[in-house]
C-alpha cells in the first residue's frame, strides 16, 4: 500500500510549480494549431513549448500561442538562437510579451543534427536564471555540463535522447543513467522519442519527464498518439517508483560459488 | 577556399559517361542509404532513377514531414526597383530592354506593406535590379527601416555585395538571403551575362559565402532551370548547398528549383525542364539533404505547386508580384510573368485541405531587444 501512496502523491517540482503530469509537449509540426488543445486534453499535459519565432501576436487566428489551454504552462523556447546573447534576446522578448518566466533554452549551431552547444547553453543559463527566469536548457547529455547547469542556476536538465525528429529512441541511453543518479534536479529527455515504449523505457529508469513533438505531431492520429504517450508515460514512472527488479544474466536457481555454505 | 574550388573539381568530368552507367537496382540501393554523398545524389539525379519516382518520393516525404512537420512556410516577394545595369539575356529587366524604371518611395513602400501584412505573412523576400546608382545599399537599408514594422523576417534577393556590406543590412535587421547563381556552367555563363557587373561569376558564386561570413542566418541558392541541361545544375546547386552547410553549419541553407517563365524580350529557355524533371531534382535533394529548405515559387501552376507540397516542399510564396509597386496602382512590367495567382488566404485553404498548416511566422527579429 505505501508505494500505491506514494504513486498518487508522485509531484514533480520545478522552479514553484508543481506537476502531475510527467509529458511536456513540443508544438512546431503540427498540421493545424486546432490539433494542440484536443492533444492536451488528450493527454493531460500540463507544460507545453513554443518556438517564439512563431508565435504572433498580432495574428490570432493563426498565433501558435494562442492555442495553449490557459492552465497550461506555456513554456517558449529559443529555437532559432545560435549562441547565448541570441538565446537571452529570445527569452527576455518572449517574457516582455507576456509568456510568463518559464524558458527553454535552445542554441543550436549545427543545422544537419540539431545538436545543442553545450557551452553557449551554459552562458545563456547562467545570465537567464540570474535574472528570474525558469531555465530549463536543452542540451547533450554530458556529466560535467550537467554538474555546471545546476551550478548556474537551471530548474531542470534536458538532455537529448537523439537527434531532434529523428525518431530514434533513447540512444544516449547510459549519459542519461548517468545524469539521473548524479544531477540533484529534475533530467527531462527532450528530443528523439519516436515511440511510447521509449518514453516508458526513459521513466522506468527514473527521469523526470519527457517532451515529445515529432512523434505525436506528426502522427496520423496526433490526439491517440498524445493519450498513448500520456499512458506509457505514466506506466514508466510506476514501474520506476515500483522498484523493477533487477537485471541479471544467470539464472538464480543455484548458488554455484557460495551454495556450499549452506550446507 | 570556396565553393568554386569544389566546382573546379567537376571541370572534366562526364555527366552522360556517368549517367549511362547508372542502372535501377544503382537507384534502389541509393534510396535507402541513411546518408547520401555526392555520388548518390547524382545516382538519384540520373535518367534511371526517372523509373523509382514514386520510391524515392515516398522517402522524401516521409523525410520532410519528419523534419519540417507538416507545415508549409509561407513568404511573399516585394520588388523595390527595377533600375538595372546588367544584360542578361533571360531577363526582364536587363538594361536595354524598353519599361517604365521605378522604385519605389518610402510612402509607397508603406503603403505597399501595408496591404501585404494585412494578409498576416510576416516573411518578406525584397528585391531590386542591379544597380548600385539607382538602388545602393542605403537605400534598401532606409527600405528595411521601413519593413521592419511590419514584418519580423526580411530575406533579400538583390545584387551581390561585399562582406561588410551584408554586414550593415544584417545589423539594420536582414535576416536572409537568396541568391542565384542562374547557371553554374561557367562558359554557358558567360555567354549569357554578355556585360555588366554580374559578368563576374566567381563574385557572386562567392556572395553566399561573404553573407554567412557576416552572419546572415538564412541563405537560399539556386539556378534558374532552362539555361543549361538540368541535371548537372540541379547537382551544383545541391552541392553549393551541402558546401555551405557544411562551412556554416549554423546557417538555415535551402535551395530554390526556379523554371524560366516568358518575360518582357521572351528568351526562349534553350533546355526544356519538364514537370517530372523538376518533381525528381527536388525528390533527389530531399534525400542528399533532409534538413534542407526547398522555396517553391509562384513560378509554377497551381495545379503543380498543390502537388508539390508533399513532394519536399518546405516554402512558399503566396499572393506575389514581381512588379515594381505591383500591388498598388502601378502598372508596370513584372521581372517575368507568374502562374499562380493565388492570394495568401487561399493558400492557406490549399494547404489545410491537404492537411497542412501555413506558417505565417518563423523568425523573430532579434536585433532590438524589449527595454
Amino acid at each position: 500500500m505505501w508505494e500505491e501512496v506514494r504513486i498518487v502523491e508522485d509531484i514533480l517540482k520545478i522552479g514553484d510549480r508543481e506537476l502531475t503530469s510527467r509529458l511536456f509537449l513540443g508544438t512546431g509540426k503540427f498540421s493545424s494549431n486546432k490539433l494542440i488543445p484536443e492533444v492536451v486534453k488528450a493527454s493531460g499535459v500540463q507544460v507545453v513549448t513554443v518556438a517564439l519565432r512563431r508565435m504572433d501576436t498580432a495574428f490570432e487566428e493563426e498565433n501558435i500561442a494562442a492555442y495553449v489551454p490557459g492552465d497550461c504552462i506555456l513554456m517558449p523556447n529559443t529555437s532559432g538562437a545560435r549562441n547565448a546573447k541570441e538565446a537571452i534576446r529570445i527569452a527576455r522578448l518572449a517574457r516582455a510579451a507576456g509568456c510568463g518566466n518559464w524558458v527553454k533554452i535552445e542554441v543550436i549551431t549545427d543545422n544537419r543534427y540539431l545538436l545543442p552547444d553545450n557551452h553557449e547553453t551554459i552562458k545563456a543559463t547562467e545570465m537567464l536564471a540570474a535574472e528570474g527566469f525558469v531555465v530549463l536548457p536543452y542540451m547533450s547529455p554530458d556529466l560535467m555540463v550537467a554538474k555546471k547547469l545546476v551550478e548556474v542556476g537551471a530548474a531542470a536538465v534536458m538532455p537529448l535522447g537523439s537527434p531532434i525528429g529523428s525518431n530514434r529512441g533513447l540512444r544516449t541511453r547510459e549519459l542519461v543513467r548517468i545524469l539521473v543518479e548524479e544531477i540533484p534536479l529534475p533530467i527531462i529527455v527532450d528530443a528523439g522519442l519516436g515511440r511510447p515504449s521509449e518514453a516508458a523505457e526513459a521513466m522506468e529508469m527514473g527521469v523526470a519527464a519527457v517532451l515529445v513533438n515529432t512523434a505525436i505531431a506528426t502522427a496520423n492520429d496526433p490526439v491517440a498518439m498524445a493519450r498513448a504517450f500520456s499512458m506509457a508515460v505514466k506506466a514508466g514512472r510506476m514501474a520506476y517508483l515500483s522498484g523493477p527488479g533487477e537485471i541479471v544474466d544467470y539464472a538464480r536457481a543455484s548458488s554455484p560459488l557460495t551454495g556450499f555454505l549452506r550446507e | 577556399m570556396s565553393f568554386y574550388e569544389e566546382i573546379k573539381k567537376y571541370a572534366h568530368f562526364d555527366f552522360d559517361s556517368f549517367f549511362e552507367r547508372i542502372g535501377v537496382s544503382d537507384v534502389k540501393r541509393t534510396i535507402v542509404r541513411s546518408r547520401l554523398n555526392e555520388q548518390d545524389y547524382l545516382i538519384l539525379l540520373s535518367p534511371a532513377a526517372e523509373d523509382c519516382l514514386e520510391e524515392i518520393a515516398l522517402r522524401a516525404h516521409h523525410l520532410t514531414i519528419q523534419h519540417f512537420g507538416r507545415v508549409i512556410f509561407l513568404y511573399t516577394p516585394l520588388y523595390l526597383s527595377n533600375y538595372c545595369v546588367n544584360h542578361c539575356v533571360y531577363c526582364g529587366f536587363r538594361v536595354n530592354n524598353k519599361l517604365e524604371r521605378k522604385k519605389l518611395t518610402s510612402a509607397e513602400l508603406v503603403k505597399e506593406s501595408e496591404i501585404i501584412a494585412a494578409t498576416g505573412l510576416k516573411h518578406i523576400l525584397i528585391l531590386t535590379g542591379e544597380s548600385r546608382k539607382d538602388s545602393p545599399v542605403s537605400y534598401i537599408k532606409e527600405c528595411v527601416e521601413v519593413l521592419k514594422k511590419y514584418f519580423t523576417s526580411i530575406s533579400i534577393e538583390i545584387y551581390p555585395l561585399d562582406e561588410h556590406e551584408y554586414a550593415e543590412l544584417i545589423a539594420a535587421g536582414v535576416d536572409g538571403l537568396t541568391i542565384y547563381q542562374e547557371v553554374y556552367d561557367e562558359n554557358i555563363y558567360s555567354e549569357l551575362h554578355p556585360a555588366g557587373p554580374k559578368r563576374n561569376y566567381m563574385y557572386r558564386m562567392e556572395a553566399p559565402e561573404r553573407a554567412c561570413s557576416a552572419g546572415i542566418r538564412t541563405v537560399n541558392v539556386g539556378a534558374l532551370l532552362g539555361l543549361n541541361r538540368w541535371r548537372s545544375e540541379a547537382f551544383f546547386t545541391g552541392l553549393h548547398a551541402d558546401y555551405l552547410q557544411n562551412r556554416f553549419p549554423d546557417v538555415e541553407v535551402s535551395i530554390s528549383p526556379p523554371r524560366m517563365r516568358p518575360h518582357l524580350g521572351g528568351f526562349p529557355p534553350p533546355f526544356a525542364v519538364s514537370d517530372k524533371n523538376l518533381v525528381q531534382y527536388m525528390l533527389a535533394f530531399r534525400l542528399f539533404m533532409p534538413r534542407g529548405g526547398i522555396t517553391v515559387s509562384t513560378r509554377e501552376r497551381a495545379d503543380l505547386r498543390d502537388r508539390l507540397v508533399k513532394l519536399g516542399t518546405t516554402k512558399m510564396s503566396a499572393g506575389s508580384s514581381t512588379s515594381v509597386g505591383g500591388r498598388l496602382d502601378f502598372d508596370s512590367a513584372g521581372q517575368f510573368e507568374i502562374s499562380d495567382e493565388r492570394s495568401v488566404s487561399e493558400m492557406a485553404m490549399m494547404l489545410y485541405s491537404q492537411g497542412y498548416q501555413p506558417v505565417y511566422k518563423d523568425w523573430q527579429m532579434i536585433s532590438q531587444e524589449p527595454p
